[in-house]
């Protein structure tokens, strides 16, 4: 049996069925990292020793009963903004390159009760901040499908790792598209839940406001089986919500025909690359075949989510990485002439481009005089984006569009215009603002070869309805592959 | 029209951010900022009177814990990360008054 | 010379007397080792969350009630954004948009009567870690102990007028805290510090002076000299024709003097914002007459019923509710069968000379009040005279000795057997012949002489009133 091409759903199947080891399972996956993660380039930390010894501990808790649950067993990548107790969590960052949190994240405290093995950390943009996975200090990850290709960002990392069959999951994290984004460059599914859903604990804050963590995977149950996991309230998270409905394997169970999905017309308008709208129409095509209603609308209010989004999300961050002064933990500089000097050098030296560009226009926005006119302004015509979402939840279940306005780009074609990569989180940002849920779903592969997703988005807490209209798309669109099956190099 | 970006708002910048910028940098800087907020000012032809600004997504409010004592974490854990310490302290460049 | 008023306003900082820090469940006891009481919440760890303390919103909403504030019934923490290394996060929890408590007032009593001190505003924010130089490394060393440890920032309208006003003002809140239990309000421990806002104009002039902020005054008399030495100084500039700088200044009390603690690197733009990680705080009207029907009687009631129940001069009310350990202290004499007066008396006289001989605070008061109520029983039944009773109240104040047991082991009893009193008073008077003579011929004040000789050779166990009227009654027959 290919271990590789093993849903995590049926991976854990066979565990408890003693068909596949635990310890056998997670050796594949740490093969097939050593054997394809130096042109991937996916993972920051993997600690082999760690992962085996782990695996025979879950071995054994399985046997005992100790982990009963359907992921026990399966081996996880984890995003390298997700504090790890004793595993170094840089955040892709020279200023948190030797960062040993004392710690775990709440989610990652989950996926350990869930019985899951944590296989190691993944490469991201530096703080989240990118498109790309290109921002990260240590190095680019290579998109599976094409390693000319980007992996898309910032999960870049955790992305390509379940593309290449490096991980049957992985944790993303979400704050302008970060999961979404490079599901559909890498083909994998991923979802960014309601904001509030899975506990921010220990996920290292770009803008707190608008980040979840989420589930990436090959299928959309996979992902539903982990955010069942993940979906709890954390006293520890003062944002975390109660919800007595996270049972999202439930969605499967139901007939996706009742669904009313509306298409935004502004997201099939101009921006868009003709391989993705044609990705969105078969998406569309799919959901008729299962019966669903599908219809364009107008939402309203395109326009403005980027200037929002970019003024809250750097307004948050510039405050929140604050704590990286070379005091506490991190770099600090060699050489300095007094506090504020080292105070300057060593963010200077450990911060990159993109990471100072966000932190610079977030203090101005910040500052007096201008305030109301930025930050204020910014916050008011989020809640107009909200309302708009309101509106169109009233009249759809679903809002079927693209997840980015091309398939992945090109290594080193998206950095040198800052601008031009803001742009194109046209389709993901809104989302994040309104703090929905949102779950991209592989559609189809463009003729170059690269894979190309569709963008599912709910109303708050209404993650079933994306589950169940994703599971709608796979059962239309058939089988999907990814890269490394079949392959005999990537 | 967007604000103007001057050299002395990046000056300021660069002491709010704590961040040291060469004169190339700083020159950089100045233009993309000003290219982004030409471009935010977009956000002013909407109107949000009588709108209230959205800072929680949801309408929760009171979250409260209980005034019991947990566990602190113990101090060479803590220092663990700490670049230089002295004494069971972060040690830092001296303060003035 | 030109005439001129000093215009003042305070910013009072109150730690709070919560068991815990305000987002983190660390120890917020005082003096433990350094970085010992501390977690990732207070010492800004990545990735670590803030969840408030309930009790610090009931604390901030008992003192802005007893200090007569509006209440905001929405409101939230914001972010105040500075780097300095005390400060874990390089932003402090605060609140600056909508404040917990706001537009209230306390009523002070100064020399000419009663004044009302308007409080602007009052609002909840974390304490800062501890810096201290290391001479060895000329560096700072830090330590996060105190940083997280709830405070309450009581912020007054510029009302005050002098020196004198500000200590008023100050008293009384911190007699009002210590009533409420909010804080224990010690200026030397740093639990309450004011930083003062002064400004000076002409007599008359009803424009505000440029102000300065002045802090680091860690008690009442350096608060009274930095305030003269400010408005001096400012004077003196505006005099000279020079204008007075919006600035902070540190007051160096050994120096008797400030100076200005200003740094290029100093970001005078905190960019305050809404913290993302904390929801708004709403409270109901339920919960505010909840924490009113909870008020304690505060000083200015309790120093009332003081005089009209127990009879007491406004005097002594005022100087026993100046403390609420003293006034206790009082209350539980009472109750235990002190007479109100004489435990007054006693409280306001002897308790007080000695605390302040020994520096100590009335929260320190050793003997029960039980042990006090006995005391004042022994002297009205006449078993011990006043000299005694003073002495057995010394060792009372050190070492909470049960005064009847005391008095009878050491045999402080007065003599009533009238045998030997009359026969001492009668080799006393032999003894002196002159002083009897002149008692004889009226010098009444020879009295006193006499007496205090009898007592000597009584070893003060007599009643000296009684002395006295068995010598006239010697002498005169």
């Amino acid at each position: 049996m290919q271990i590789l091409e093993l849903s995590a759903l049926e991976l854990a199947d066979e565990i408890k069925k003693g068909t596949i080891g635990v310890t056998e399972a997670a050796k594949a996956s740490l093969d097939q990292i050593r054997k394809e993660d130096s042109k991937v380039c996916a993972y920051m930390t993997v600690d082999e020793d760690a992962v085996m010894k782990r695996a025979r501990e879950v071995e054994e808790g399985i046997k005992s009963g100790r982990y009963t649950g359907p992921l026990a067993g399966v081996p996880i990548a984890v995003k390298d903004n997700i504090c790890t107790k004793g595993m170094r969590t840089t955040c892709s960052s020279k200023i948190l390159e030797n960062f040993v949190p004392f710690y775990n994240a709440e989610a990652v405290d989950l996926i350990e009760k869930a019985g899951m093995i944590m296989l190691g950390k993944t490469n991201m943009d530096e703080f989240a901040m990118g498109s790309t996975t290109e921002t990260s200090a240590f190095m680019a990850t290579k998109n599976p499908w094409n390693t000319e290709h980007v992996p898309g960002g910032s999960s870049g990392g955790s992305c390509a790792a379940v593309a290449a069959g490096e991980a049957f999951l992985a944790l993303g994290s979400d704050t302008g598209g970060s999961i979404r984004q490079p599901s559909s460059y890498c083909g994998v599914t991923g979802i960014k839940p309601t904001y509030g859903t899975v506990s921010r604990y220990g996920l290292i804050a770009y803008a707190s406001s608008l980040d979840q963590i989420g589930p990436i995977g090959k299928t959309a149950a996979d992902c539903a089986a982990l955010l069942s996991v993940l979906a709890s309230y954390d006293k520890k998270d003062s944002t975390s919500m109660k919800r007595d409905d996270a049972d999202f394997m439930a969605a499967f169970k139901e007939n996706p025909a009742s669904l009313r999905i509306g298409i935004p017309k502004e997201y099939l308008s101009e921006g868009l690359d003709e391989d993705v709208r044609k990705g969105v129409e078969q998406a569309a095509e799919y959901l008729k075949e299962q019966g669903a209603t599908v219809e364009t609308f107008d939402l309203g209010f395109m326009e403005y989510t980027i200037p929002a989004y970019y003024v809250i999300a750097s307004a948050e961050a510039s405050s929140n990485l604050e704590r990286f002064d070379g005091v506490k933990y991190g770099y600090r500089t060699a050489e300095y002439d007094g506090l504020h000097d080292m105070y300057k050098k060593s963010r200077s030296e450990g911060f990159g481009p993109e990471v100072k560009r966000r932190i610079m226009l977030g203090s101005f926005v910040l500052s007096s005089g201008y305030y109301d006119a930025y930050y204020l302004k910014a916050l008011k015509v989020r809640a107009k984006i909200k309302q708009a979402f309101d509106e169109a939840f009233s009249r759809y279940d679903v809002i079927l569009g693209p997840a980015a306005p091309t398939a992945a780009p090109k290594l080193g074609t998206s950095l040198s215009d800052p601008m031009k990569m803001y742009l194109s989180d046209i389709y993901t940002v809104a989302v994040n603002l309104a703090g929905l849920p949102g779950l991209t779903v592989p559609c189809t592969v463009n003729e170059k070869g690269l894979p190309i997703g569709v963008q599912l988005i709910g109303d708050c807490f209404a993650e079933k309805k994306l589950f169940l209209a994703a599971s709608g798309i796979e059962k239309a669109r058939g089988a999907w592959t990814l890269p490394f099956t079949g392959k005999e190099t990537l | 029209m967007a604000e103007i970006i001057t050299d002395k708002t990046m000056d300021e910048i660069e002491i709010l951010a704590k961040l040291h910028l060469t004169d190339e940098e700083k020159e950089k800087s100045r233009e993309e900022m000003q290219r982004m907020l030409n471009y935010v000012d977009m956000l002013n032809t909407l109107n949000t009177d009588d709108v209230e600004p959205l800072t929680h997504i949801f309408p929760v409010s009171n979250v409260f814990r209980d005034d019991v004592i947990t566990e602190s974490t113990p101090k060479e854990i803590l220092l663990g990360n700490a670049p230089e310490e002295k004494d069971g302290q972060f040690l830092v460049p001296k303060t003035i008054g | 010379m030109k005439q001129y008023e000093t215009v003042i306003g305070l910013e009072v900082h109150v730690e709070l007397a919560t068991k815990t820090k305000i987002f983190c469940g660390c120890s917020t006891a005082f003096g433990a080792a350094p970085n010992t009481h501390v977690c990732p919440v207070c010492t800004g760890m990545p990735g670590s969350l803030p969840v408030l303390n309930r009790q610090v919103v009931e604390f901030a909403l008992k003192a802005g009630l007893a200090l007569n504030c509006e209440i905001n019934q929405f409101c939230k923490f914001d972010r105040k954004n500075y780097f300095y290394p005390d400060n874990p996060q390089n932003y402090q929890i605060s609140q600056l948009y909508l404040p917990i408590c706001h537009d209230g007032f306390v009523e002070i009593e100064t020399g000419s009567g009663t004044k009302k001190v308007r409080i602007h505003e009052i609002h909840m924010e974390e304490d800062a870690g501890k810096l201290v130089h290391d001479d060895w490394t000329d560096s700072s060393l830090v330590d996060y102990n105190r940083s997280g440890v709830p405070l309450i920032e009581i912020v007054s309208e510029p009302d005050m007028r002098s020196a004198d006003e500000v200590i008023a003002y100050l008293t009384c809140l911190q007699s009002t805290m210590q009533y409420l239990g909010v804080s224990d309000c010690r200026l030397q421990e740093g639990s309450m510090r004011a930083d003062v806002n002064l400004s000076v104009r002409e007599v008359g002039s009803s424009a505000f002076g440029t102000r300065t902020e002045m802090k680091n005054l860690n008690s009442f008399k350096a608060i009274a000299r930095a305030i003269d030495g400010e408005r001096e100084r400012q004077i003196e500039l505006i005099e000279e024709g020079k204008s007075v700088i919006q600035e902070t200044r540190r007051w160096d009390d050994n120096k008797e003097s400030s100076h200005a603690m200003r740094s290029k690197e100093d970001a005078k733009d905190y960019r305050y914002f809404p913290d993302p990680d904390l929801p708004p705080i709403t409270i109901s009207d339920e919960w505010i007459a909840k924490i009113k029907s909870e008020q304690p009687e505060l000083k200015r009631e309790k120093a009332a019923r003081y005089q009209s129940e127990y009879g007491l001069s406004a005097y002594d009310a005022d100087l026993l509710t100046g403390d609420k350990a003293l006034a206790e202290r009082f209350e539980a004499s009472i109750a235990a069968g002190a007479a109100p007066k004489k435990a007054a008396n006693w409280l306001t006289g002897e308790t007080l000379r000695l605390l302040k001989e020994k520096n100590m605070e009335p929260g320190e008061i050793r003997f029960a009040p039980e042990h006090l109520a006995a005391l004042i029983l022994l002297f009205e039944k006449g078993v011990i005279n006043n000299q005694t009773a003073k002495e057995v109240f010394a060792v009372m104040f050190d070492g909470d000795v049960d005064p009847e047991t005391y008095v009878s082991e050491h045999g402080l009893k007065m003599e009533s057997d009238s045998g030997l009193l009359t026969e001492t008073v009668k080799k006393i008077i032999d003894a002196n012949p002159k002083a009897a003579g002149e008692l004889r011929e009226g010098k009444d004040k020879v009295i006193g002489f006499l007496v205090g000789q009898v007592m000597r050779e009584m070893k003060g166990k007599a009643d000296p009133a009684l002395v006295g009227d068995l010598i006239r009654k010697q002498i005169f027959g």
